[in-house]
């Protein structure tokens, strides 16, 4: 059962999600909001991984544009309908994050982030080589629009009320999970894998399991992706696109549901607002993650936090701040 | 082309390749060993190293000698910035903030690169103007030679430098355990910023040895550091002796593979034979099992 402040808390997104279906009507804002959601799907279930399980994904493009391709070349090339095309693919990608979980979540650290990053990349080579399935580098084209029981969503405000709906579902079912027995196994293992093992914590299959979940968040976000914008190509899904993840989930803070909406907030838009600088907005981009780790590690939403009761001199008793500190000689 | 010939061929390229990747993931153990920091801009490093070289010797009559010596000053610069001002604040070092810190500098070293040399593909001239050489019906072009000799020379001087001098054997303390070191006298910080140093030279070495073969671009850094990476898993991270060999490993295999098999899943070799090495052996080859502490 989720506590009521939660409930409040999810009713108050709900609440925010209407009227912003209702007040924003300008096409562009309305993609922009359309691309917040489907990246907060993304890591809400990378912040489950990160923050809660306490394993990094260099990977999670992958498990995006596997739901992307596999709805795109189904719908597309075999004229599936895509509900069936996101089941079928959100299957397939459990599947494979299933396999590739098995061996991968026995690594931890930096061998845990390689055998990810290798992982993604490979898939993304996949995309861009297969060109008879994936139409190769240049994309795969007229990927249809989402149709669910016969009513056809070709509009930017049903879009953004089937994305941003859904963004609630994964909230409501990842703030459960959180809150359930598993949830607390989860926060064991973050903090120390060994003393978990030994209350009987079965570790392997509890990471095992909420990398699946995530991976399936991802292929749901890839294929609406794909049919809202209709066009796919490799390039959306490389290796730059998991450090946006990963970045989203670490500037929003670890371990924080609503802190994964901030960050894929905050890293979606910074982008526009860097327009700017055209196409050097990199530059800041970079500039930008070096400072927020550097002086905010636990993340944007924890330091503005921080830096507010600092300056109303509302000072934490010493010990009462917890969180898994790291030892420079171990 | 008879399959001697082209199996040769694949070894020459295989090699050369090797080489680079040996070098770009001596870069990576060198920060490694000292500082337990994965450096994800290693090869925006050797990038750099390839740009300042085409900046300096394009249209200059500078001796090369000296083009290669300013470059590598450059970079090794710019290394000790990048510890100074991003891995030196740092106060509770997590591996995530780690990763995601270092990746951040090699967005921003790429920015800047797109900014000042534009996004056209630039190349160097070559070291040496002699003609190709011919070994039975393949041929071996005399920058990979250039290339085999550079790397072969750093080794050299690395074991050198590691064994005889005492900075060197301040650098090993350090990476033996830190805090002992630190006890000993050793001024950490200093060890810290200077494998910084090194592994920028070492990487800007590499990219003025190949940009006149593969040319140089603001983005081919990515790719380069991903695979001088896989080197070190290969090899095993922190081992020396690991991370050349794997270099070599992989640059032969991914050549075979390439010529042999299909050449558009060539980048896809490296990071199949990563996750086998990882699954299989996480150590690596010459790594030590690592052992876990309660």
């Amino acid at each position: 059962m989720i506590p009521k402040r939660r409930l409040y808390e999810l009713l108050f997104l709900i609440a925010l999600v209407v009227l912003a279906g209702i007040l924003i009507k300008e096409p562009y804002y309305q993609n922009v909001l359309i691309f917040i959601g489907i990246h907060s799907i993304l890591t809400v279930g990378l912040n489950l991984l990160m923050g809660y399980a306490g394993q990094i994904s260099l990977g999670h493009a992958a498990f995006f544009g596997i739901g992307a391709y596999g709805s795109g070349i189904l719908t597309a090339t075999h004229g599936w309908p895509p509900l069936a095309a996101l089941l079928v693919a959100a299957l397939l990608t459990a599947l494979i994050a299933f396999v590739i979980g098995i061996p991968s979540l026995k690594l931890t650290g930096y061998y845990l982030a390689m055998a990810t990053l290798g992982f993604g990349i490979i898939v993304y080579i996949m995309f861009r080589e297969m060109g008879q399935f994936t139409g190769g580098a240049s994309g795969l084209v007229g990927i249809p629009p989402l149709k669910i029981a016969g009513w056809t969503l070709d509009s930017g405000s049903e879009y953004f009320y089937l994305v941003w709906g859904l963004l609630c579902l994964v909230i409501l079912l990842s703030l459960n999970i959180v809150d359930s027995q598993v949830g607390r196994a989860f926060k064991a293992i973050h903090d120390s894998e060994i003393a978990a093992l030994s209350l009987g914590i079965d570790t392997s299959r509890l990471k095992l399991k909420v990398f699946v979940l995530s991976a399936v968040y991802a292929s749901i976000a890839g294929s609406i992706y794909a049919h809202y914008i209709s066009f796919i190509s490799p390039s959306s899904f490389g290796f730059m696109f998991s450090i946006k993840l990963v970045t989203m989930v670490v500037i929003g803070g670890m371990a924080s549901i609503w802190g994964a909406l901030f960050g894929a907030a905050t890293i979606t838009i910074l982008p526009e607002i860097l327009h700017v600088f055209s196409e050097y907005d990199v530059i800041v981009f970079g500039l930008i993650l070096i400072v927020v780790m550097i002086f905010m590690p636990q993340g944007l939403t924890c330091g503005i936090l921080d830096a507010w009761n600092k300056s109303k001199r509302i000072t934490t008793r010493e010990g009462i701040r917890v969180g898994p500190k790291v030892n420079l000689n171990p | 082309m008879d399959l001697v010939t082209q199996i040769l061929q694949f070894l020459f390229s295989g090699i050369t390749n090797g080489a680079i990747y040996g070098l770009i993931a001596l870069g990576f153990t060198i920060i490694y060993n000292a500082t337990e920091v994965i450096n994800f801009a290693q090869g925006e490093l050797v990038m750099l190293g390839g740009m300042v070289m085409i900046a300096l010797s394009n249209g200059t009559s500078l001796p090369l000698p000296v083009g290669f010596i300013l470059s590598v000053l450059v970079v090794s610069g710019i290394g000790a910035l990048f510890e100074r001002f991003t891995i030196r604040p740092l106060k509770n070092p997590t591996q995530i903030g780690i990763i995601i810190i270092t990746i951040g500098v090699s967005i921003l070293l790429k920015g800047v690169a797109m900014f000042i040399w534009g996004k056209e593909t630039l190349s160097s001239r070559p070291f040496s103007s002699s003609p190709p050489i011919h070994i039975g019906s393949s041929t071996l072009d005399p920058q990979s030679l250039w290339i085999l000799g550079i790397t072969f020379g750093i080794l050299l001087l690395l074991h050198f430098f590691y064994q005889k001098t005492i900075t060197g054997k301040a650098m090993r303390a350090c990476a033996f355990n830190k805090r002992a070191a630190g006890l000993a006298g050793i001024p950490t910080q200093k060890m810290v910023l200077l494998s910084f140093v090194l592994s920028s030279a070492l990487g800007a070495a590499a990219g003025v040895a190949i940009t006149p073969i593969t040319m140089c671009s603001y983005d081919m850094g990515t790719i380069l550091g991903l695979k001088g990476f896989c080197a070190v898993v290969l090899g095993g991270l922190g081992s020396t002796v690991g991370s050349v060999v794997g270099g070599f490993i992989l640059g032969i295999v991914e050549a075979l593979g390439a010529g042999l098999i299909s050449s558009s899943l060539r980048d896809a070799i490296a990071f199949v034979l990563l996750l086998g090495m990882l699954f299989v052996r996480p150590q690596g080859i010459f790594g030590i099992k690592e052992v876990k502490k309660i």
